[in-house]
Formats: structure tokens, C-alpha cells, sequence
């Protein structure tokens, strides 16, 4: 049974590919995850914010205070060498690349153009064979129209492939009002994946306290829902590889989504709840449906339920449930 | 910097005196052992950080740094490497030199070769100073060691090494000192000595005999016998010929110097006319100012000359006659020291002795006697310039010049004092001389830095930097000197006649004349939030007056704005460099555009490119908006400047602390002076410093009442009261008041206000309040707003406030967060830092206990903010009662607190003794009463005082001896409170042994440890509190091993009441742990946690920090009282809860454990993970205690 499937230029054993979670904050736990088959493994993520906060919170608290008083002009040892920006996200990636053989990819979230995207060329550097580009970008200003905010995303790729050779993802929300659209500039601007689709933190309210709390909800199955129809919808319509994330939680989701055309198939909640064992047994899951249906690889059903090559296309367009209406044609 | 210099081609640099001695010393020695102590603590500090970069000394090893617990200890480490071999120093100054002194009087006793660098500061006696003079090492002149001076910073490198050099091959040990901060502070642009040029100066073949010396069973000897009547004193007179020779073998080092780099120095450098008649013979840095001087007057034709002296121990008579000219009639010798009841000051007796020694065996080259005169000068940093020089070459033209004079003061009582013309300068025209006004949290003094380093590094300039920072720790004014010249810069006082001024705060328009030192036709640059065609109508009227009067270049920014739009926030340092430097000239502007850019680039290259990027716009969009203005020809401002202090204040405020606040203290001669450091309580009110931007309002609507507010307010600004609500008849309109909720005070009145000119804005109020708005969640019952538009009616509000009556002590819970509260404090409006976590802690002792406390409080953050001039914040009630305070020293404190216990014990036996004996004249009933009162509580109290006070009205009509005996002492039948307080740096560490002992004495004394785990007072030094894995200095590699356990020592007295607090975590613990320590009689210890700036934290979340390190198990909470153990109990009390947080949870929020991860990321992960042990392990052994069977200690108690 043939599982292999190309991602962002990388031959890859089979489509699983665990996504950015906190499983891959040890080598070990990716080991763990190689072992039970991970393909490729894309590291979890560094935030824009957390590099800027690093640089300013170090620049800010080793200067607070300093030059007030004769007996106190500083209170911190006068350091010249700093490991600055998260330096031990780099020796992770290090680390990773000497401890496993899979494509080790890196994920950079950021919303905004700046200096950040120097830590990409870092990224490269320190060994990564790819970045997994998070953009989110929540627009709270009445001002900002949408045009600006997907403007803002093309910028923010493109700065980010202006300084690394090797292969970027963007990993993106469904929310545009034409993400197919959308698809296609990430696509020209140079994405050579796109990951369909990132979950956000959804705030909730802590009554006791009366304060916003971000709060993970881990996905389900039906989650598949939203990039099963996006990937179906832009299969062969761009250049970029299609990764599918979110709900994949057994062999079927995997099959599903490479019908719908997804090159990869990227496992999170599922790993977190179950370990990386779940690995072995959605590839297992998979191989099973695909012995009693005689699939011979992953390829040969790759797109086939794309909007291109299904019967009924605009079942993938509705939006709404519709009473089936007898063809009359 | 200076370690970087290549080994064969000396640099210029731009370094301050103690980088530069230390620089020397670090490549020179093998062992280095430290202590810190202002001013010295710089030179400790870079060979702590260059030790921990690996950085080697010339003969390619790291030296060894080690801290000890005092300079005792220090001193004593040194000894002993000294002893076995090792080349070793050690950094000190003032009260450390003179812990050194035993050690000293044995290291020169064995003839053992080493440099002690001193930065020479004053030493305490009326006051702590923490600035320069040569008290301290003038009390060393004794012990044998040679006493080298540097003048300058160049000077300090080239003779830490000259003097490294000698101590070798003389074999007497040198003290090598510089002026604390007018020299180990200034920052000078000097020519560093390269690696190469240390090691042809220092002789391999004497450190091998050095080591030949050293104690080894390989070839054992005995040093240090104990020797008797018949061998001692010939044993002492040893050593003669070793100090006979020291002066020749300095001088052959200073000329092997000489060859070497170029720079000639003497034993007693002459400068001056070859046939000069008047001569002034000094040492120190005043040396600098008086060469300048002379080079001025001997322009204009004047016979005068300086001997600067470089030797002063051993003091060759030979070499100092043979340094003053033939010609020589008067000598004026000015001593940087006072020696009261001494003939003269040391430099003026050696000088007179020199001088008559030479004249009496015919050696001096002059024939006549010259005129000897004496002087004072300089005293902790007094300034000393060209005009007060040139009083004393006026002074020896007199036939009846004054002997024993001072120079710098108004001496209105001795009449010591010299007049002087401060119109007189030396300075030449063409040095650039800048001034910048700025405040600590602007970034000024950096920006400074910069410049000096810029002008020093990218042109031909000299250029020197001295940096004036005022004694507040919160809202600081510094005050930025800086000259740029083509010589090499002699100026060693402040600058007085400035071609330039920045202003980089509006505020400091009404708060100092910043016009006052400005050449005419200068320029004034001012920061200012209005835009330039509206800022002159902004401008008090003196200062549109002096800008007209002086025809001064007026230019302006708004540095704020250009600041908020780049994201510099309020730092505007760099945007007033740009316009420095673009306004002066000193470099053609691209030019000083670039060079201003490359050294952003180096300062923050590797703290990102966000940073360098921001900084580039500020540069980028200055000269945009930088303004000169068009000054008119007359002032029209109806703007006055604000009086300093209030009408209502004493005399002794306004006319002597008035004068200090607003920086004139300089001008209050002697008379205004106590004679004996006693100050007034109470005066820090006085002083409205107005630095919040934002002040606490309080909506009374939702507000719980509980207190918590008051109880965390570092500066005891926010205020509660319970009152009848008839006293608010003639409240402002604004003012605030609402129903009290509760029983207590039914029907009662209750009001929080807020001090609005006090307040520092910390916010910890806000953050501690646990109300939230219904409406609008982000709102509590104290929201911050804007402080000026609030600022008049806040301040009458809180006029008014202040006249409502304070709670009735004897009906307040003061064992509830809410009834404390109602105390009033006396202990107010300090000079602590904005959101300070030790100063809630002595404020809840004087509202408990204040009106019965005396205080001893060690040297440290707590004396600065607590006793350091103009105004201090301990304070009275309206019945005139409020704590006694006084400083001893740092490492003495609980001793001298036990003194006051002992005393008051012993006056209380007395006073005993005598009532005994007058009780049948004051009654049998008041005696008794008075005897056996039960002072519990403070009603009892109350009442014990009332028949106190019957007690005096009695004795006062009495004329006996025991009458009058009685009368003297008779306060002490009311309790008293005797805290003894200080920081971790004296509890844990330099006052350990002191406190030992103390609690081990059973005397009834209450010791507050203010535990910040750092040495804060000055900047941040690892004590034994400083937890395993935090940054400190002393530190740099993170603390290798674990904090020591005070409460745990303590209690193994079993004796000792300990408690460990941390208020923000659990408020009402820490007020029950105070009533009961102080109820407690005897020892009492609370170790109190106290977040700090050196932290690394926003202060603004101090408590939360607080209650993270409690949460953690960092700092779990406690209490161990002996009392239950005499009830058969168990006297350990856990009060915190089982770990909730892992160690590195707490730790990597705060910036001291965090920066490990940046520098040294794997060293940091072995610490973090050791000191979660520590915490772990620690709470095991704690929760054992807390559950054991108090029976004999066997078995454990079912929980």
C-alpha cells in the first residue's frame, strides 16, 4: 500500500504530519511522534509578539530603574551577549533536526509586517526544512477594510519569503470574503503551501473573576467540515500544496481529506488527547479502508471529490441546507 | 570598553574611574575578593562580569571573584590568598575601608604585597554621605600600607598599575584611592593601557618571590605568633628599611612608566612658576582643579605653583621639599578630611613637619621658614573650583592669612571660611560645556553616555561626563555635566557657566532654576508639550525674564510626541541627543546623524532590530521638529513660580529644607545646620513633589471598604477615615464621603482620599482592589486618571481630609486589614522607589505601633528613603508621638537596637525602683496601677499612659531628686516598641553574626527583615537571600547555590517568634504575625518579602509577584510562636497552602531569573531545576514541622 504523498517539495512517507501543539515541545516527543509514523513534524509555534516581547521586555526591565540614584545606576550585571528573540526555539530546531529524520518544519505566527520576520532567516538557519507561516489577524478597527487585511497577509508573506530560500506554508482562517480569491494571491505571492485551517483561542468569560480567559476547545471530527470544502473547492485551481488541518481524528478524516484533495493531513487534538500511538492507528484506519475498497496508494484518490472532478460540484458551493431538488435535466 | 583592548596598540576609551581601576586590577590578580559599597562597588562588579566572560589576566588565567558577607570578610579572604600565594585585591571605600583595618594593620605587618582600590568617600558621623572625600582613607594612614592618589581617571589606570608594580617589589602593601564618584563616576575620554604595557611594568620575578612567601606544608613555616614585652617592639622596627625604600622604588616604577607610555609622574608632581612664591600643596582630584587654575593665572602673570601629591604613605619629607621651588614664601596645604581637635588636618601636619624637619637639618632649598597655612575642602563631594582655588593663592598674599581655614562653605559659626568670587573661571573658551536636566526614568544620563563615548571615539575631542542624580529614588532629576575640548580636561567640579542646557522636562521649569548657570548668549533647549508659537506664553515669567536677560539661543521640541510616535514611550532620550547635537555643533550634523546611529545600532543591535529601527525614527523625525523661537523682547508671563514649600510649614522647613529641595543647599552656611545631625520628624509632607501622572480616584459607589488599598500604598498616600458625619460640615464640593458598611461604626461616615501631590502613580491600589464595575468591568472603586486636571481639588480635598479626626485607637480592630487601616500612619510620602514592596511593611509597624517605636534601621534602601535629606518621611501624630529613628551603621544594626532595649529595660528598672520608693508621696493606688498595668492592648495602653501622665503632674510639683529622677524617665511605663530593621544585604549577611546574637539574648526586641534577596540599595547584589538561579551582580552567572533559610535558624532557638510574610499574598497574615511578634516578650524576627525594581518586574504587579512567590512555595508563609509551645502546642504554623505554581512558574516572570535563558540558557535550566528542589524539599521539611506532635516531639499529630 502506497501512503506517500509531496509536500512542500518533500517526498514523505505517508500524509500524516503532527501540526503545531505542545506535543513537539521535547525532541522527545517528537521522536515519540516519528516513531509512530509522523511524516514530517512542524514544530510549535513562535509568536510574533513573543519574539518583539522577548527583545522588549529584556531591553526594558534591564534598563528600568537604572541611572536614578548615585548608589544605584543600574541593578542588573552589565551583559554584552544575549540569546535574544527566543534563541531556544532555534536550538530546538536544532536539536529536532539531529535527533530525527523527518522534515522538521517551524511555525512562525505573526499579524503584522516588521522586524519580526528576521527570525525566518534564523529559523532557515539553525536548520528548519520549512516554515509554517500562522497569520492571524484579528481586525477589531472599524476602519480596516477587508482589502487591507488581506493586503496585510501578501505583505507579511512576502517579507517572510524575501529572507529564507527554504519552502513557506501559510496557515490561515477561513474568513475572508473570498478565500478562494485570497488563495490564489498567497499562491502568486509565492506560498508553496497552504494549511487549511487554523483554530483561534476563542475568549471565554470567567464569571468569578469577571475577566476574558482564551480558552482551547479541542476539535472534533466534524471540524473537518470547513477545510474538507475549501480544499475540495481550490484543488488544482492553485499551484500551492494543500494541507488539511483541524478534525483529523482517524483514517477516514485522512481519506476524506485526500479525496478533497489535500496533500497532507495535519493531527493535533487528536494526538493530545490519545499521545502519538494515535498516529499508528489513524494510519492504520486508513490503510484498512483503502484494502477493502483495493486503493493501491493515497494518489490515485487525490482530488478525485475535488470541485473539479466530483459529479455534483455545487454541493460543495451551498451554504445552506437545501431540500435535494429533483434533477430535471 | 576596556576590556576589549588588543595587547599592543593602546586605545582611546571612554570609562569612569572605576572601570579604569579595575581594568588594571582585574588583569593583575589572581583572587578577587568583593564587597559591595557606593562608590566602589563598580570596580567589583566588572571584574565579577568580566570573571564570569572568561576573561583572563595577563597571565592567562580567569581570576577567581568572591564575594564576601562584609568587607570584613573580605579583607580577611584577601589575607589569607595573600597568605598562600595568590596575587590579590579587593574594591572599597568609607565605612568598608575601616572594616578592613585589623586585616590591614597584619597584611603590612608581614611586608605582603597587594593594592586595595579605593574609591575615597566620606565617613559617617552626623550623617552618612555616600560621596567623596578622603576621611576614610586618611583613618588608614596607620596601618602601613602606602597610600597612592589618583588625581584623574587616566591617572587611576596608570597608577592601579604603577602601584601593583611597587607593592611587588617593595613589599609594602598599597592602598591606591581616587575621589569616590568625582572620579570613580566620571566618565573621561582616557588612553587605555594595553596588555602589553601591564606586562612590562609587572616583574615575574618578584611575583614568584610573592609566592616563595606563601604558606605551604612543602615547606611549612609559622606567620603570625603572639610575641611579648621583650620581642614585639624590636620586631616592629623591622620593617623600616622596607619603608625607607618604598618612595625610590615608586619613583623608579613611575619613571620605568615614564619610558614605557610617555606619561611622567612624580612622588609630588610641581606645577607652576619655577620662581613661584605661593604654592598650595593637595591630593586627589582637586589636584586637577588646582593645575587648571594655575595655568590660568600664570597667564596673568601670578607667582603660584601646586604640588600635587601622589605618595602620601610612606611620606618621603626628601622627595616633598625637593618638589616646591626655591622661590616658595606660603604654602596653603588643603585636606580633603577633618579631624576634629587635631592640630591640623594629616596632609597640613606632614606638610608643617616636612618643612620644619628639612629647615632643622638644612636639607630644605629655601631659607626662610615658609608660611604654613591649612585648609578644608571638599567634603563629601562639596564642590571645588577655580574660583575657591584662587581664594586660597589670595588668601597666602595675606600677612594674616587664616590657618585652619575651610573653602566651599559659609561658615558663619568658626569663622573658618574663605570668601570666594564664583564669577572666577579657568575654563578655557573653547571647551564645549553642556548641561542636561532630565529624570532618571528619560533615559538622560544614557543618552549622556552615548555623547561622551560619540565625541570621545569619532572626533580629536576630549570629553568628560559627570552625572548629579538627586536622593529620591522615585521620580529622580539627574543632571547630566558634560565638557568637550582639545586638551585633555582638568574641570574636576560642575559645570557653572554652560554654553548649553537641555531641559528635558517642563516640570523642572518651576522646580529649579535651570537658567542659572548659562553663559550669556548660551543656548536653551526645552522639551516642551506645546507647540513652538505657544510655548514662550507657557513659560513662567523668571524664566522668559532670564531667557531676555541672558540673550539665550531658545529652541524647543516636542520630544514627547516625536517619542509617542516612534514607540519610545517616555524615554526621549535620544531624541534630545539628536538635537544636542544637532544645535551645538560639535560634529558637522550627518556626521553626528551617523555616529549617533552606529552607536544605537551597538547599543541595541542585540536586543533586535525593533529596538535599533524605533530609535532610528526618533533620530530621523527630531530635526523635523526641533524649533528655534523667536524670543521677544519683553516678558510678558503671569505665570509664578510655585512656592518650594507651603506657607503652613515650620521655620526650620522653610528656611533650611526649602532651600536643599530646591537645590540651593550649597548656599545654607553652618548656623542652619544642627550640631549634632538631630532633624525633625514630620517633614516630608512638606515637600510636593508631583511626579505621578496618574493618581487614583476613588468611586465610593462600589467600594467594598476593605482596606486593602491603604495597606499596600508604598508612600502611605491613600487614606481612610471613619467619622461622624457631622465633620464634614465645610467639605469642598468635590470632596467624597459615604455611608460606612458595617457594625462597628454604624451611621458613621467613611472616605478614602488620595494624596494627589504625594502619590508616585505606582498603581498597586489599582491592581490590589478586588472590586470590579458592573457596568463596566475594567473599572474597580479606584481607577487611575490624570493627575493635573485633578491636582488643586484633590490637593483641598486632602487638606480637608487631614483636618477630619483620626480613628480612636482604642476601639479599632486592629487585628482586621480594614481596622488597621483606620491607623493613622507615621511613616509618609518616602523617597522609596514608585511601587516599593518594603515600605507598605514599616508603615503598618507605625501604624500599629508607632506612637511608642523607637527605630534602628541598618544602612540600606531603608535609611536612604527613610533618613536621606532634604526631608524624611517618619512622621507624628497631633499628640506629637510618632517613632524615634536613627542609623547606626550596616553591620551593626541589631545590635544597636538591642542598646535601645537595654536601655529601656534598665530605665524602666530604675524608674521602677524610684516610683517604689516615692509611692507613699504619689499614692499607693497610681504606683500600683502603674506597676501592674496589663498593656495589652491599646485601650490598656491608653489607659497606663493617662496614669503616666498623672504620675508627671505629680512629680512636677515635687522638688527631690527622686522626683526629678522620675520625672526624666517616666515615659518608659508605657510600653515601648523597639523594631529593629533592614534589608536582607545587613540581615543575612553583614549583620548576620549581630543578629545571631541578638535573638539569642531573649531581650524583647522586633527585627523586620525587608527581604528584597538582593543587595538593593546599591544596584543589585547577590546576598545569601538571593535564590538559587537569579541574575544578580556578583552573580552574573546566576546564583549557583541555594538562599539560606533565616526563619529556620531562628527558630531553632526555640525562643524567637519568626514569621515570614508577603503581603500581597496574604495581607491579613502579615498584620497577625506583627501584633503577635510585638506582643511577643521577647525576640521577635519576621523576614517580610519584599518585590523589588532590582526584580526585574513591572512594579505596578508587585503583589502579584508577591503572591507568586508564596504560591510557588518560594516563599511559603509562616509562623512560629513560642507561646503555644508553652500551652503544650505546636509553635510552627504553615499559613500558606500546598505548592500551587512550579518554581520556574513564578521565576521566569521576573526579569532576575529570565535573563539567565538569554546568556546562559543550559546553566539556566540546571538552576531552575535545582532550585525547584530547593522549594520542594523546603516545603516537605516545613509541612513535617507544621505536623508534629508537640509532645516531646514524638510522633505526629493527626491532621
Amino acid at each position: 500500500m502506497d501512503l506517500s504523498t509531496t509536500y512542500l517539495g518533500f517526498k514523505l512517507k505517508n500524509p500524516i504530519v503532527p501540526s503545531a501543539s505542545p506535543m513537539s515541545r521535547t525532541v522527545s516527543g517528537i521522536k515519540a511522534m516519528e516513531d509512530y509514523g509522523a511524516a514530517a513534524v512542524v514544530l510549535y509555534s513562535l509568536f510574533e509578539e513573543q519574539i518583539r516581547h522577548e527583545r522588549n521586555e529584556l531591553d526594558h526591565f534591564l534598563s528600568y530603574g537604572t541611572e536614578s540614584h548615585a548608589e544605584a545606576i543600574s541593578y542588573f550585571p552589565k551583559k554584552e551577549d544575549y540569546f535574544l528573540g527566543p534563541e531556544e526555539y532555534l536550538r530546538h530546531i536544532q536539536d529536532t533536526k539531529k535527533a530525527v529524520d523527518i522534515p522538521v518544519i517551524a511555525s512562525l505566527n505573526g499579524s503584522t509586517v516588521g522586524g519580526w520576520v528576521d527570525y525566518a532567516k534564523k529559523i532557515q538557519e539553525a536548520g528548519a526544512d520549512a516554515i509554517e507561516l500562522n497569520i492571524y489577524h484579528i481586525s477589531t478597527d472599524p476602519e480596516i477594510s477587508g482589502g487591507d487585511v488581506e493586503k496585510l497577509y501578501i505583505d507579511i508573506l512576502r517579507s517572510v519569503k524575501s529572507m529564507v530560500t527554504i519552502p513557506v506554508a501559510v496557515k490561515l482562517s477561513p474568513f475572508f470574503s473570498s478565500m478562494a480569491n485570497m488563495a490564489k494571491r498567497l499562491d502568486e505571492a509565492g506560498a508553496d503551501g497552504l494549511v487549511l485551517f487554523n483554530r483561534f483561542y476563542q475568549p471565554d468569560i470567567n464569571l468569578d473573576e469577571l475577566e476574558i480567559e482564551p480558552s482551547v476547545v479541542l476539535s472534533t471530527s466534524e471540524a473537518t467540515r470547513l477545510p474538507l470544502r475549501w480544499i475540495a473547492i481550490l484543488y488544482k485551481k492553485i499551484k500551492a500544496d494543500l494541507a488539511a488541518t483541524t478534525g483529523i481524528h482517524a483514517g477516514e478524516d485522512v481519506i476524506k481529506l485526500t479525496m478533497a484533495g489535500a496533500s497532507v493531513t495535519m493531527v493535533c487534538s487528536s494526538l493530545l488527547r490519545n499521545g502519538a500511538k494515535r498516529i499508528g492507528e489513524i494510519l492504520n484506519g486508513a490503510q484498512k479502508w483503502m484494502i477493502e475498497r483495493e486503493y493501491e496508494s493515497l494518489e490515485q484518490m487525490r482530488g478525485s471529490m475535488s470541485h473539479k472532478s466530483v459529479a455534483n460540484p455545487s454541493a460543495l458551493e451551498r451554504a445552506n441546507y437545501m431540500k435535494a431538488l429533483n434533477s430535471y435535466m | 570598553m576596556a576590556s576589549e583592548a588588543p595587547s599592543n596598540k593602546r586605545q582611546m576609551v571612554t570609562i569612569d574611574g572605576n572601570e579604569a581601576a579595575a581594568y588594571v586590577a582585574h588583569k593583575t590578580n589572581e583572587v578577587i575578593a568583593i564587597y559591595p559599597i557606593t562608590p566602589s562597588s563598580g570596580m567589583g562588579e566588572w571584574c565579577d562580569q568580566w570573571s564570569a566572560e572568561g576573561k583572563k589576566n595577563i597571565w592567562g588565567t580567569v581570576p577567581l571573584v568572591a564575594e564576601l558577607q562584609s568587607e570584613g570578610g573580605a579583607s580577611g579572604a584577601v589575607h589569607g590568598a595573600l597568605q598562600t600565594g595568590s596575587l590579590t585585591t579587593t574594591f572599597t571605600a568609607s565605612q568598608g575601608l575601616l572594616l578592613m583595618i585589623p586585616n590591614m594593620y597584619k597584611i603590612a605587618g608581614e611586608l605582603t604585597s597587594t593594592v586595595f582600590h579605593v574609591s575615597a568617600r566620606s565617613l559617617a558621623t552626623q550623617a552618612l554621605s555616600i560621596f567623596g572625600d578622603q576621611s576614610d582613607v586618611m583613618s588608614v594612614r596607620s596601618t602601613g600600607f602606602a597610600l597612592l592618589a589618583s588625581h584623574s581617571v587616566q591617572e587611576v589606570m596608570d597608577f592601579a598599575l604603577m602601584a601593583q608594580a611597587a607593592t611587588l617589589e617593595a613589599r609594602v602593601p598599597f592602598v591606591h584611592f581616587f575621589d569616590g564618584f568625582r572620579t570613580s563616576a566620571e566618565v573621561m575620554k582616557i588612553e587605555q593601557l594595553t596588555v602589553d604595557d601591564i606586562r612590562a611594568m609587572i616583574d615575574d620575578e618578584l611575583v614568584f618571590k610573592h609566592r616563595q612567601r606563601a604558606l605551604t606544608p612543602e615547606a611549612p613555616v609559622l606567620r603570625g605568633t603572639a610575641q611579648n614585652p621583650d620581642t614585639f617592639f624590636q620586631s616592629r622596627e623591622t620593617v623600616n628599611p622596607y619603608y625607607a625604600a618604598c618612595p625610590a622604588i615608586v619613583q623608579g616604577v613611575m619613571d620605568k612608566f615614564a619610558k614605557l607610555v610617555g606619561r611622567q609622574y612624580h612622588l609630588f608632581d610641581y606645577f607652576g612658576a619655577p620662581d613661584a612664591e605661593r604654592v598650595v600643596v593637595i591630593m586627589g582630584s582637586g589636584a586637577e582643579a588646582c593645575h587648571e587654575t594655575v595655568e590660568a593665572l600664570l597667564e596673568k602673570g601670578e607667582k603660584i605653583g601646586v604640588v600635587k601629591v601622589h605618595l602620601f604613605r610612606p611620606f618621603s619629607v626628601k622627595d616633598f621639599v625637593m618638589a616646591l621651588p626655591k622661590s616658595v614664601k606660603a604654602i596653603a596645604v588643603l585636606d580633603r578630611t577633618k579631624e576634629p581637635g587635631g592640630v591640623g588636618e594629616p596632609l597640613y601636619q606632614d606638610v608643617v613637619t616636612s618643612i620644619g624637619e628639612a629647615m632643622a637639618n638644612g636639607t630644605a632649598p629655601f631659607a626662610a621658614f615658609p608660611k604654613i597655612i591649612g585648609g578644608r575642602y571638599g567634603l563629601s563631594s562639596k564642590e571645588f573650583t577655580p574660583a575657591m582655588v584662587a581664594a586660597v593663592y589670595d588668601e597666602l598674599k595675606s600677612k594674616t592669612a587664616k590657618n585652619h581655614f575651610t573653602v566651599g562653605i559659609n561658615d558663619d559659626v568658626s569663622h573658618t571660611s574663605l570668601p570666594y568670587d564664583p564669577s572666577f573661571t579657568a575654563e578655557k573658551r573653547d571647551v564645549v560645556r553642556a548641561m542636561f536636566y532630565g529624570l532618571g526614568s528619560d533615559g538622560t544620563v544614557g543618552a549622556n553616555k552615548n555623547s561622551i563615548k560619540i565625541i570621545g571615539e569619532d572626533t580629536p575631542n576630549y570629553a568628560q561626563g559627570y552625572f548629579v542624580y538627586d536622593s529620591k529614588k522615585s521620580g529622580t532629576t539627574t543632571v547630566s555635566h558634560l565638557r568637550f575640548g582639545p586638551r585633555p580636561i582638568r574641570s574636576s567640579y560642575l559645570i557653572d557657566k554652560a554654553n548649553f542646557v537641555g531641559c528635558h522636562q517642563w516640570i523642572f521649569l518651576e522646580k529649579y532654576d535651570v537658567l542659572k548657570d548659562l553663559v550669556d548668549g548660551g543656548t536653551i533647549l526645552l522639551n516642551s508639550q506645546y507647540p513652538k508659537d505657544e510655548v514662550w506664553a507657557k513659560l513662567p515669567r523668571p524664566v522668559q525674564e532670564g531667557i531676555i536677560r541672558k540673550k539665550l539661543n531658545f529652541y524647543v521640541i516636542d520630544g514627547y510626541e516625536v517619542a509617542a510616535k516612534t514607540g519610545m514611550g517616555g524615554r526621549v532620550n535620544t531624541i534630545m541627543q539628536t538635537c544636542f547635537f544637532a544645535i551645538s555643533g560639535v560634529l558637522p550634523k550627518d556626521e553626528a546623524i551617523g555616529a549617533i546611529k552606529r552607536s544605537i545600532k551597538k547599543t541595541y543591535g542585540k536586543k533586535g532590530e525593533d529596538i535599533v529601527k524605533m530609535n532610528f525614527d526618533a533620530v530621523d523625525q527630531t530635526l523635523a521638529n526641533l524649533f528655534k523661537v523667536d524670543v521677544p523682547a519683553k516678558a510678558e508671563s503671569v505665570i509664578g513660580l510655585p512656592p518650594v514649600v507651603s506657607k503652613a510649614a515650620p521655620d526650620f522647613v522653610k528656611d533650611v529644607l526649602a532651600k536643599i529641595i530646591e537645590g540651593n543647599g550649597n548656599d545654607l552656611p553652618v548656623s542652619a545646620m544642627p550640631v549634632d545631625g538631630t532633624y525633625p520628624t514630620g517633614t516630608a509632607q512638606w515637600e510636593k513633589r508631583n511626579i505621578a501622572l496618574e493618581i487614583p480616584s476613588w468611586d465610593d459607589s462600589i467600594c467594598i471598604q476593605c482596606g486593602k488599598c491603604a495597606m499596600v500604598c508604598p508612600h502611605a498616600s491613600i487614606r481612610i477615615k471613619v467619622y461622624d458625619k457631622a465633620a464634614l460640615k465645610g467639605a469642598p464640593a468635590t470632596f467624597k464621603s459615604t455611608p460606612y458598611r458595617g457594625k462597628e461604626y454604624e451611621g458613621m461616615s467613611y472616605t478614602i482620599q488620595v494624596a494627589p501631590e504625594d502619590c508616585t502613580g505606582c498603581e498597586l491600589c489599582f491592581e490590589v482592589c478586588p472590586v470590579k464595575n458592573k457596568q463596566e468591568t475594567k473599572l474597580k472603586a479606584l481607577n487611575m486618571v490624570p493627575q493635573p486636571p485633578v491636582r488643586e481639588q484633590e490637593r483641598a480635598n486632602w487638606d480637608f481630609f487631614l483636618t477630619l479626626p483620626e480613628a480612636d485607637r482604642r476601639t479599632a480592630k486592629v487585628d482586621t486589614i480594614k481596622g488597621s487601616q483606620f491607623l493613622q500612619p507615621l511613616f509618609e510620602f518616602s523617597g522609596a522607589c514608585s511601587g516599593c514592596g518594603e515600605t507598605p511593611y514599616i508603615k503598618l509597624v507605625t501604624q500599629l505601633f508607632g506612637e511608642r517605636t523607637v527605630v534602628a534601621n541598618a544602612t540600606g534602601c531603608s535609611s536612604i528613603y527613610g533618613g536621606n535629606l532634604p526631608t524624611t518621611p517618619w512622621t507624628k501624630n497631633a499628640d506629637g508621638r510618632g517613632p524615634a529613628w536613627s542609623n547606626s551603621l550596616f553591620e551593626d544594626n541589631a545590635e544597636f537596637g538591642l542598646g535601645y532595649r537595654l536601655s529601656i529595660d534598665k530605665q524602666t528598672e530604675f524608674a521602677t525602683e524610684i516610683l517604689k520608693r516615692l509611692s507613699p508621696v504619689v499614692g499607693e493606688e497610681l504606683t500600683n496601677a502603674i506597676l501592674s498595668a496589663d498593656q495589652s492592648d491599646e485601650a490598656k495602653i491608653y489607659e497606663q499612659r493617662s496614669r503616666v501622665e498623672v504620675l508627671k503632674g505629680k512629680l512636677k510639683e515635687m522638688s527631690s531628686t527622686d522626683s526629678r529622677q522620675l520625672l526624666a524617665i517616666a515615659d518608659h511605663f508605657v510600653r515601648r516598641s523597639v523594631w529593629i530593621m533592614g534589608g536582607d544585604g545587613w540581615a543575612y549577611d553583614i549583620g548576620y553574626g549581630g543578629l545571631d546574637h541578638v535573638i539569642a539574648s531573649g531581650r524583647n526586641v522586633n527585627i523586620l527583615v525587608l527581604d528584597t534577596e538582593v543587595y538593593s540599595n546599591t544596584g543589585g547584589q547577590m546576598s545569601k537571600s538571593t535564590p538559587r538561579g537569579a541574575v544578580a551582580k556578583f552573580a552574573a552567572g546566576g546564583k549557583p547555590l541555594k538562599k539560606k533559610d533565616l526563619g529556620l535558624i531562628a527558630m531553632t532557638y526555640g525562643n524567637v517568634y519568626v514569621a515570614q510574610v508577603a503581603m500581597g499574598a496574604n495581607d491579613l497574615q502579615t498584620v497577625k504575625a506583627f501584633l503577635e511578634a510585638e506582643a511577643y516578650n521577647g525576640p521577635s524576627l519576621i523576614i517580610a518579602y519584599a518585590h523589588c525594581i532590582a526584580h526585574g518586574i513591572n512594579m505596578k504587579y508587585g503583589l502579584e509577584s508577591q503572591k507568586a512567590a508564596v504560591d510557588s512555595a518560594h516563599w511559603p508563609l509562616f509562623r512560629y510562636n513560642p507561646e503555644l509551645a508553652k500551652k503544650g502546642q505546636n509553635p510552627f504554623k504553615l499559613d500558606s497552602k500546598s505548592p500551587k505554581l512550579r518554581f520556574e512558574e513564578y521565576a521566569y516572570k521576573e526579569i532576575r531569573y529570565k535573563m539567565l535563558t538569554k546568556s546562559a540558557p543550559e546553566e539556566a535550566k540546571r538552576l531552575i531545576k535545582l532550585a525547584q528542589e530547593d522549594v520542594t524539599s523546603r516545603w516537605h521539611y516545613y509541612e513535617q514541622l507544621a505536623s508534629l506532635k508537640f509532645d516531646g516531639g514524638a510522633g505526629q499529630e493527626h491532621k
